[in-house]
């Protein structure tokens, strides 16, 4: 059994899922204070109101945005060319995510530090921006990686990235930014309901019940768009050698309208996954309209990871084709580390990631419990 | 590839994300052991003064945490947006402590700090005591898997390149784990982090005591600050990363450069303890030599030869023109992967792989140098001696200084009578010495590594993205920009925490009756 799990082509499928698994981590913990940071104009107009949205996320939205952290610290040690031409490629998209996101822990800090409402304005906008703008660009970034984008490789494995920052920001790959900011909002809206009391969790039931039937809409309109092969399609055509060495110019991939469903036409299983991507959401409207707070938000965490799943399971075995040179696209099994590092990070995720889970839960459970205008009125100065 | 001026601003970002970020961390790193240990004194004690103590100085810990974070945020992805070459390059090896760092480390800080702050009343004092430690060590096992990547750059070991996949792969991780300057690193790292919160603390307290404010907890703080600044100096000076510059060339040529030391001198060497080191005579003038104390530092012993920077430099040409073999062979088996010969040439060359790679600054095909520039590579291996020389000094400088405060401070504590004022003003004074060794220590370590980026496998300049100029202007004057403003209003807060006093931090216990338990006060 651990012979298998180490032989190399076993361990890229298990990064490949845990991959999947970071991203879906990153968007159901993170992802929720994005949704709450996003919604905060709309559902907490007074300060005191402000004050139960923010203090909903105050205490966990440090360590939900590890995950982010992590993703990246991730993908640099099992995808290292998957590091290095996305997030070269993505500049200036990266760059404005960076700034969105150094604003968020300081404005969590700082807006309660003084009470002038001029400057928590000031905040309630950081946090605003630096929430949304994220979502939003994310849904961009996943858009533009199942259309492909223009880059290849040197002969010395150089990468060279050939678009531009509007070259991302193409209709398309809006559309699906537009599925990651409603997907996340509606997620923000459950936590929202969920923790939060009065007006802030009316507004927000609202809200949720609407954006969630939204998500469900546009992810299936999304797949309609990936069905006409609107949003990309590459395939390999070269025989897959999967505990080959990591050099991605040796294979031939071809751009194919259909090829992003071919997963799903081999193994007709796998339409569970986009189909509660679907379900799931409107599970949640439903859940919103009915009250039923916990399971609302069990349902928004569902339509997200399955959503993200989809994603997966549709590029599988590629993890970003290029448009140029498609030949050059980074596939499961030539964009992947060394055997050992594979190795040497499992069995470092495999001892961590339970201790993590573990006391992640223990904090949430002492944290357990609804946060209401009252009890942030007489903590004062004490409170976010 | 040769575009230097996208090299520079790649690497001024570099630094100054770095530098900044580098502000926050060192206090960060000491301050979480400070009011852990301030805790549990609490727990042993139960009195209150202490819990008051903690939690004033978890308030400015938390101002300052905030910004840590936020500036961290940048450093995990720069490496990705600025330095792609290197990324694909390096990433099998320095990518994986990255990685361990946030599974191990980060995930523990971060998810605890929130219950530092909101969760005062939910836990019991024997319990949020755990959790403040939780924190605490988090924060330093951070600096731990940071340092080991750090110093794989500085001394690559336990790692080979892969002709198959034209970068470098890990060949022994637990080698890359127990890396002696790696380790070094840390401690020294760390233990300047320490005295960064003890000077902290220390000069807070002294300010409060100069006013006759808050003397009990400012008393207290000033005496644990000074016994804990002790302990820190002391394990910083002793323990300086000076032990690790024996092991490679590159470490080698950094230690000579430091101490401006052209010729190779018979054992033990002499201190240069002042002198104007001149990079074109290639020679240090004005020079005053203190005998024997360099050859005892470097290398703990009498009769070890401390190289000196020609001999480094003749080496390094050896070792380019055996890595111009590497680099021959390494071309014929990316035209055929079958050479068996090639390999066999390769593997007997590969470790002078990346000193051929120097020659890149010069022309495309390194087969092609001339003579005279493969001896200006040999010499490209030389960092500028000047800064790193009065550098290195003025660090020590503000060691030295930092531990005779420290252990003024500390005797002051033990006797009877009230501590002098201008001890007090001292200690006011010194608060910025920390930050300033801190960011001078760090410049002395990345710049005296050039022209590597991993020293000896990849020069810095091959490991750039193939970005634009504007790209890199536009990122740097945003980073700039916010980073400069968030310092101001950063700064702003501390100042009025610090005016404010202990009250800030007080305000939750006089609402505790009454406090809804569903709603937790942060600070």
């Amino acid at each position: 059994m651990i012979e298998f799990l180490f032989d190399y082509e076993t361990l890229r499928v298990i990064w490949w899922i845990l991959l999947g698994v970071l991203l879906i981590g990153f968007a159901a913990t993170d992802g929720f204070d994005m949704g709450v940071g996003a919604l905060l104009p709309f559902v907490a107009k007074t300060d005191a109101e402000r004050r139960v949205a923010i203090n909903t996320i105050g205490p966990v939205w440090e360590g939900n945005q590890v995950w982010f952290i992590l993703g990246g610290g991730a993908i640099f040690a099992a995808w290292p060319a998957l590091y290095a031409m996305s997030f070269s490629g993505f500049y200036l998209a990266m760059f404005l995510v960076l700034l969105a996101l150094i604003m968020r822990p300081v404005a969590f800090k700082y807006r309660s530090k003084r009470p002038d409402p001029a400057w928590r304005t000031r905040w309630d906008w950081a946090l605003f921006v630096g929430s949304a703008v994220p979502a939003l660009i994310f849904g961009v970034a996943v858009g533009n990686t199942l259309k492909g984008v223009p880059f290849h490789f040197t002969p010395d494995l150089r990468p060279i990235y050939e678009g531009s920052l509007f070259g991302l920001l193409n209709p398309l790959a809006l559309y699906c930014g537009l599925v990651s900011l409603a997907m996340l909002v509606t997620h923000g809206a459950a936590w929202l309901t969920f923790k939060a009391e009065g007006s802030v969790a009316d507004r927000a039931r609202a809200v949720g019940a609407r954006s969630a039937i939204v998500t469900a809409v546009l992810f299936a309109g999304g797949s309609v768009l990936v069905s006409l092969g609107l949003l990309g399609g590459y395939r390999v055509t070269s025989p897959i050698v999967w505990d080959g060495p990591s050099n991605p110019l040796v294979k031939t991939v071809v751009a194919d309208g259909g090829a992003w469903l071919a997963n799903f036409h081999a193994h007709p299983l796998l339409w569970i996954v986009p189909g509660l991507g679907v379900a799931a959401p409107l599970l949640a409207a439903a859940g919103f309209q009915a009250r039923l707070e916990g399971w609302t938000f069990i349902a928004s965490k569902l339509g997200v990871a399955m959503i993200i799943a989809t994603v997966g399971l549709a590029m599988f075995p590629i993890l970003l084709p290029s448009s140029s040179n498609p030949g050059h696209s980074l596939a499961v099994f030539d964009a992947s580390s060394s055997r050992a590092t594979l190795r040497n990070m499992l069995i470092a995720t495999a001892i961590f990631m339970p201790l993590i889970l573990a006391y992640t839960a223990w904090v949430y459970s002492v944290l357990w419990g609804k946060v209401g205008e009252k009890s942030i009125e007489k903590a004062g100065s004490s409170a976010y | 590839m040769s575009d230097f001026l996208l090299v520079d601003l790649s690497r001024l970002q570099f630094a100054l994300t770095a530098l900044y970020h580098f502000l926050f961390v060192p206090l960060t790193l000491g301050l979480s052991i400070l009011i852990a240990m301030m805790e549990t004194v609490y727990v042993m004690t139960r009195r209150t003064i202490w819990r008051d103590m903690t939690k004033f100085w978890g308030v400015l810990f938390g101002i300052n945490f905030a910004l840590g974070v936020a500036t961290g945020i940048t450093m995990e992805f720069q490496f990705g947006m600025n330095w792609a070459y290197y990324s694909h390059y390096v990433g099998d090896v320095f990518g994986a402590p990255l990685a361990i760092e946030g599974l191990m480390a980060f995930f523990l800080e971060a998810t605890f700090v929130g219950l530092f702050f909101f969760g005062w009343d939910r836990l019991s004092p024997r319990a949020h005591m755990i959790v403040t430690w939780l924190m605490a060590l988090g924060t330093n096992f951070s600096a731990l898997w940071i340092l080991i990547a750090n110093g794989w750059m500085q001394n690559p070991v336990g790692s080979a390149f892969n002709p198959d996949t034209l970068r470098m792969e890990v060949t022994d991780f637990v080698a890359v784990i127990f890396n002696p300057v790696a380790q070094a690193k840390f401690v020294h790292t760390v233990s300047a982090g320490y005295v960064c919160a003890a000077t902290f603390v220390l000069g807070v307290s002294a300010w409060y005591l100069l006013r006759g404010r808050h003397v009990e907890l400012a008393k207290r703080s000033f005496v644990i600050a000074s016994a804990f600044g002790v302990a820190s100096a002391l394990s910083v000076i002793v323990l300086g990363d000076e032990s690790g510059y024996a092991l490679t060339d590159n470490q080698k040529m950094k230690l000579a450069a430091i101490e401006a030391m052209w010729e190779t001198e018979p054992a033990p060497a002499s201190f240069t303890a002042f002198g104007i080191p001149s990079q074109s005579d290639r020679q240090t003038h004005y020079a005053i030599h203190i005998p024997w104390v360099m050859g005892i530092i470097g290398t703990r012993s009498f009769d070890k030869q401390i190289a000196g920077i020609d001999e480094l430099v003749a080496h390094a040409e050896a070792r380019i023109r055996n890595g111009i073999v590497a680099y021959d062979a390494l071309e014929k088996i990316k035209a055929d992967r079958n050479d068996t010969a090639a390999r066999a040439v390769f593997d007997a060359s590969s470790k002078d792989l990346g000193h051929a790679l120097l020659l890149k600054r010069y022309l495309p095909d390194p087969r092609q140098a001339s003579e005279q520039q493969i001896k200006d590579a040999a010499w490209s291996t030389v960092p500028y001696v000047p800064l790193l020389f009065f550098g290195f000094r003025l660090m020590v400088a503000c060691g030295f200084a930092l531990l005779a405060l420290f252990a003024v401070s500390l005797w002051h504590t033990t006797r009877e009578t009230e501590a002098p004022r201008w001890l007090f003003r001292a200690a006011l004074i010194a608060m910025p010495l920390p930050w300033i060794a801190i960011e001078v220590g760090w410049f002395v370590a990345e710049f005296g590594r050039q022209p590597w980026i991993i020293d000896g496998v990849l020069p810095t300049f091959l490991a750039t993205s193939e970005l634009g100029v504007s790209d890199l202007l536009l990122t740097i004057a945003g980073f700039t920009l916010v980073y400069g403003v968030l310092a101001v209003i950063e700064v702003r807060l501390m100042l009025a925490a610090i005016r404010k006093g202990p009250e800030i931090a007080k305000v939750i216990d006089d609402l505790r009756p009454n406090a809804d338990p569903a709603m937790q006060p942060a600070e």
